[in-house]
């Protein structure tokens, strides 16, 4: 049997592995990509706490978990192709995709 | 060390694995590739978990849609000459910094309530399994989710509320302009 | 229980040799590793040679529609070693790798889909109870593989360094994509009806076969998978006949000989697809029903003596008849632009997908829960026929539209070129 905090643990270390990613990358593309991984870690935190609630609880939902499941991915999808179609678009005008190199602001 | 022990360290280590190669690899297209191995992994835990929809789900929508549109976009927004510049910008460290401290902060607050030894009859520390495991396959229970008024419905209508509002919103950000309809 | 021979042999022509072998082992775990592997093996090996079959099939049935023989000098007076000759050529060839080529892009391509292409055979029932894995979610397994598949075309298109495989591989990935939506749309019928996605399921609760019942979900599902196949009229992107020949232009030898492959594997698989769930797989259900109306038990082909056997066989005729079907079109039908295919696909097949599945679930629900399962297809039948009429319909007045501002534009045009003499 596996315990729920090896789960819990993996998921933690894919949020985290996603977050470097989001601060440390350049690339708004590969920013995106970070993002993505961490809404997986959040997939996985909440399926495994559901799934182990029904293992010992009698009176579990039966389908919370997987409900809120598939709404983080619905939205993961949407803000993904949101995401990137805004990258292009910014491509097509700045011609970068370099994240430092979009801002206007001074200093 | 059981073999479904083992089996979960394993996949574990490729999802991670390819994770670290997303975040440091400077060949995009690499690293595009390596979330996808990413997120088969995940779907793997999903199988493990006993949700073999949420991991098919997983399969049809991150690997076939998302990371698809991703290479997409990569290959729309290349520069010619990427070889030389590092994929990180001025904060690695920070970065670096900041990844471990989190992680090392969630697992200690972790681990305090759901220890990580393996102990055969109680996977929640104090609660015994039940003997008779009552999930079914919860795929009719989540169809009655997801348009019962004491289920999920509301959340469901404003999910694809938000689907049709995103396909709108991308369709009209990567619509030619004029000037480039007369180039 | 010991191990007979006499009664293993048996077993292994009845099909029943895995529920032998558990019978006299029984409570083991490493005994199940063991029949999951040979299982595995067993398909694997029947799905990448029954391609040698296939391919002889297909162009000996291309050519007699064409009016000449086809292949009839390897192995024979029929041809029958032709593609044994064909595998030795492609292994024989010399392997060019262009240069910049991304090699791990590139080399893992062929590999990947052809994986996909065998990993979809595990939830195909062949017979009652030989089945890979009866996962109860079995359809949307299948559909979700066949997306995985899209990415195999985005490497290869981009490890081959090449503009135009690059550009194929687009093209590809837009036609596969955008063919998904109805694919999957119209099987929520089919699974509607059966209320369950498990493939022996579905062929369980086919009472009536779902042809008969939902015939309009049947087509639209045929030519989705004619599309996701990549058959014509739906193979602009790897003709043989066009110059450039798609994502695949830069692999010789057995790595193209690989795409080659997963397409008739593939191929193969949405016949059985479609024979499973659309006309009863291995079930004879006309028949059960006649039984039943007769008064006695519907049939059960699990308990008769040699029923699996039987199962297989009515499995792989109907397979097969499907499999033809593709065969003749790809014989007799030209096939679309690029542009031709997508609108085909947004403006007509997923508005008509949407409307049937509105079509489908209405009624079932509207339906009461007594009828018998005869007046539920006569209710279903003719609830398809009116929305195929009133699609028909809407469709001619619209070519008639069509055509009538062509005529007014060719009259508009024609005192102009008269007076220009």
């Amino acid at each position: 049997m596996i315990p729920l905090s090896w789960y819990l643990i993996v998921a933690a270390a894919l949020f985290c592995i996603g977050l470097y990613g989001v601060i440390a990358r350049r690339n708004i593309v590969a920013i995106l990509m970070s993002v993505e991984l961490m809404l997986n870690a959040v997939n996985i935190n909440l399926i495994a706490f559901w799934r182990y609630r029904t293992l010992i609880d009698a009176n579990a939902p039966q389908s919370t978990g997987l409900a809120w499941a598939i709404f983080v991915l619905t939205v993961a999808a949407a803000e993904a192709s949101v995401g990137l179609a805004l990258a292009i678009s910014i491509y097509r005008r700045r011609d970068t995709v370099a994240a430092e190199e979009i801002s206007t602001l001074r200093n | 060390m059981t073999f479904e022990q083992l089996v979960f360290i394993l996949i574990s280590a490729v999802t991670l694995g390819t994770g670290l190669i997303v975040v440091t690899y400077k060949n995009l297209f690499h690293a595009a590739l390596a979330m996808m191995a990413s997120f088969l992994g995940v779907a793997a835990l999903y199988v493990m978990l006993d949700v073999g929809f949420m991991a098919a789900a997983q399969l049809l929508v991150y690997i076939g849609a998302i990371s698809i549109l991703i290479i997409f976009a990569i290959m729309m927004t290349r520069r010619v000459m990427d070889t030389q510049e590092s994929p990180f910008n001025s904060q690695p460290g920070l970065a670096l910094f900041t990844a471990v401290i989190s992680f090392a902060l969630i697992v200690a607050v972790l681990v305090q309530f759901w220890p990580l030894a393996v102990d055969a009859t109680r996977v929640f520390g104090s609660k015994p399994i039940l003997p008779a495991s009552v999930f079914q396959g919860s795929i009719p229970a989540l169809g009655y989710a997801f348009v019962s008024a004491a289920g999920y419905v509301l959340p469901f209508e404003i999910a694809s509320m938000l689907l049709l509002a995103a396909l709108i919103g991308a369709v009209a950000i990567a619509w030619p302009t004029s000037e480039e309809e007369e180039a | 229980m010991s191990f007979n021979l006499g009664d293993f042999l048996l077993s292994l022509i009845k099909f029943t040799v895995f529920d032998y072998i558990r019978s006299i082992y029984p409570d083991s775990p490493g005994v199940e590793i063991v029949l999951d592997i040979v299982g595995v093996v067993v398909v694997s090996t029947f799905c990448l040679l029954i391609v040698i079959f296939l391919i002889w099939l297909e162009r000996k049935v291309i050519a007699r529609m064409q009016d000449r023989i086809g292949p009839n000098r390897v192995g024979g007076k029929y041809g029958l070693l032709q593609t044994v000759a064909d595998v030795l050529k492609l292994l024989t060839k010399e392997e060019i790798i262009p240069t910049g080529a991304d090699k791990f892009a590139y080399n893992l391509a062929p590999f990947l889909i052809v994986i996909t292409a065998l990993l979809m055979w595990a939830v195909m029932p062949f017979a009652p109870g030989v089945i890979g894995v009866d996962l109860n979610v079995g359809v949307f397994y299948i559909l979700s593989i066949s997306s995985v598949s899209v990415v195999c075309l985005l490497l290869a298109g981009w490890g081959s360094n090449n503009k135009y495989a690059l550009l194929g591989a687009f093209r590809s990935v837009a036609q596969l994509v955008s063919y998904e939506v109805p694919m999957i749309l119209s099987l929520i019928a089919p699974i509607l009806l059966a209320r369950t996605m498990s493939t022996q399921g579905i062929i369980a609760a086919q009472k009536v076969p779902y042809m008969l019942m939902i015939p309009l979900s049947a087509i639209i599902f045929f030519v989705s998978s004619l599309a996701e196949t990549g058959r014509t009229p739906f193979d602009l992107l790897e003709a043989e006949s066009e110059i450039v020949a798609g994502f695949h232009v830069e692999y010789t030898g057995m790595k193209f000989g690989m795409f080659f492959l997963a397409e008739f594997v593939s191929t193969l698989f949405m016949s059985g697809l479609f024979a499973t769930i659309y006309l009863g797989g291995w079930n004879l259900p006309i028949i059960s029903l006649l039984m039943e109306l007769a008064g006695g038990a519907p049939l059960n082909l699990d308990a008769i003596a040699f029923g699996r056997v039987i199962g297989l066989v009515v499995y792989f005729a109907k397979t097969f008849a499907v499999y033809f079907v593709f065969i003749w079109i790809r014989g007799t039908w030209p096939r679309f632009r690029i542009d031709q295919m997508l609108n085909f696909n947004w403006k007509f097949m997923v508005p008509l997908t949407i409307a049937l599945v509105f079509t489908v679930a209405i009624l079932d629900k509207v339906i009461p829960v007594g009828t018998s399962d005869l007046v539920r297809a006569g209710i279903h039948l003719a609830s398809n026929l009116i929305v195929g009429m009133i699609t028909m319909e809407i469709l001619r007045r619209n070519g008639r539209r069509q055509r009538l501002a062509a005529e007014a534009q060719a009259q508009a045009n024609r005192p102009d070129v008269a007076a220009a003499d």
